[in-house]
């Protein structure tokens, strides 16, 4: 299949993009980065700066692919990373438009690369435990009920990919920043530090210039992993409590 | 108290105060409506006119209406400052936008409240400064009261004689029950209240409240328009 391609080209932080229109032949068991690579090919073999986009693992785990193609944050496929779309739900002669993902928060490097180092800020601000736990316990020493488990490995899910924030009328990191703050406070060995951990959490999330939620819920609906805003309504529960309940 | 204005100056807190005051105004809006049912008792206003009579005397009243003035003020100034700067969240803007992820009411709370605030300016202006700083309605007496009072029907009944008077409340109402679709269930997710038994159960009766709210409001002008 012949597609046309309306690309997102910008040298890097400090100069203005615009959109580069190419053709491409290709075939509708590959996935949209495997037809982006045939693209770079091509380019490289016209001796052209091929376009830059970020790839690691490919089966949908890592969370680094990171575009808007046609408006959407992973393409037009529910809990899909742009690296599992497959071509085969396009169709000879459509024109797809691919962006970078758009928030100040998230400034361009380079063509579809965007910066997301604002989440690693926001993670290093209170997404972890810092209790010493020893060595890993024996199974089934610490007991979890099922439906606690499963609430936390759902939150746990988020790949950290930013389309939430990408899919957000407000650019906003809400759905990313709980799902990270609230998945470690339904387990033993991460509730001692919940109150800290989400305070200091959207402390940071308002530092970076994310905009606020007003629940849309679109990020929810663009979400490859399926995060629910039910751990948005629990974050501000947690937040909430720990603002009008600490000492300090 | 320094805790008190970092909480409510977070990306969190001032969410929390659009929920609190936007529940507060939702209240209001129930209350203010059975009131104005009284409209429609066919009492030639005699039953209004002693409702309105008492709210704008009864001292109660007043400190509460002091409150509501307030919590609109504040609905609005937050609403407007949380917007503008959710939009310049994103400077740059996207090429194609995707609208099928979103309510075009979640996206544009701003536009209808604003809306809603023009038609407030109107409504107020037409009955609640007329009647509490103005002479320019007459008295009456009802028997069995010993005391007159202004007859805020009589300027109800001309105001919605007029066809565009009524065409700015559809529109205000309109805006509203938009409004209303999607703050009712936000304002409850915001402060943390989404829960798998009660959230379906909020966002049915928060469908049915901003479809059935501005409804009630609506047949007032249109009564006084087309039967009366």
């Amino acid at each position: 299949m012949k597609l046309k391609l309306k690309i997102w080209r910008q040298k890097n932080s400090d100069t203005k993009g615009g959109f580069h229109n190419y053709t491409v032949e290709a075939t509708p068991e590959m996935s949209f980065l495997e037809m982006l690579d045939v693209l770079n090919q091509q380019l490289i073999e016209d001796k052209e700066e091929p376009v830059a986009f970020e790839h690691d693992c490919r089966e949908g785990i890592c969370g680094t692919c990171s575009m808007v193609i046609n408006g959407q944050p992973h393409g037009p496929m529910a809990l899909t990373t742009t690296c599992q779309l497959h071509m085969r739900h396009y169709k000879d002669g459509d024109t797809i438009v691919i962006e970078p993902f758009r928030a100040n928060a998230f400034p361009v490097i380079k063509d579809l690369v965007v910066d997301r180092e604002s989440f690693d800020r926001i993670i290093q601000a209170g997404g972890f435990v810092s209790v010493s736990t020893g060595q890993a316990p024996d199974g089934n020493s610490i007991l979890i009920e099922q439906d606690v488990a499963r609430e936390a490995f759902d939150a746990a899910s988020c790949i950290g990919c930013g389309a939430c924030v990408a899919a957000c009328p407000n650019a906003s990191a809400m759905l990313f920043t709980s799902a990270k703050a609230t998945h470690l406070g339904y387990l033993p060995q991460g509730k001692v530090e919940q109150a800290k951990r989400v305070r200091r959490m959207v402390a940071q999330m308002d530092k970076e210039g994310f905009g606020n939620c007003s629940n849309t819920y679109a990020c929810e609906a663009e979400c490859p992993k399926g995060i629910s805003v039910e751990y948005i309504a629990k974050m501000n529960r947690d937040y909430f409590s720990a603002m009008v309940g600490s000492e300090d | 108290m320094s805790w008190v204005s970092n909480f409510l100056t977070s990306s969190l807190g001032k969410k929390l105060i659009m929920s609190l005051t936007g529940l507060f105004l939702i209240i209001f809006l129930a209350v203010h409506l059975a009131g104005n049912l009284q409209l429609l008792a066919g009492d030639d206003g005699e039953a209004f006119n002693v409702y309105a009579h008492f709210m704008t005397t009864n001292g109660l009243i007043t400190f509460l209406s002091y409150g509501l003035y307030f919590f609109i003020l504040l609905h609005i100034v937050q609403g407007i400052l949380i917007s503008l700067s959710n939009r310049g969240a994103r400077k740059v803007k996207y090429a194609v936008s995707n609208r099928k992820s979103n309510s075009f009411a979640s996206r544009q709370m701003m536009l209808l409240g604003l809306l809603v605030f023009f038609f407030l300016a109107v409504h107020m202006g037409d009955f609640w400064y007329k009647m509490k700083f103005t002479d320019e309605l007459s008295m009456v007496t009802y028997s069995g009261y010993d005391y007159a009072v202004k007859d805020l029907y009589a300027r109800v009944d001309a105001a919605f004689n007029e066809w565009w008077i009524v065409a700015i409340y559809m529109l205000g109402l309109l805006a509203l029950a938009f409004h209303l679709w999607h703050g009712f269930q936000s304002a409850f997710q915001t402060l943390g209240l989404n829960h798998k038994k009660y959230t379906p159960l909020i966002d049915n009766l928060g469908k049915i409240y901003s479809v059935l709210i501005p409804i009630g409001f609506a047949i007032i002008p249109l009564y006084f328009f087309f039967v009366k």
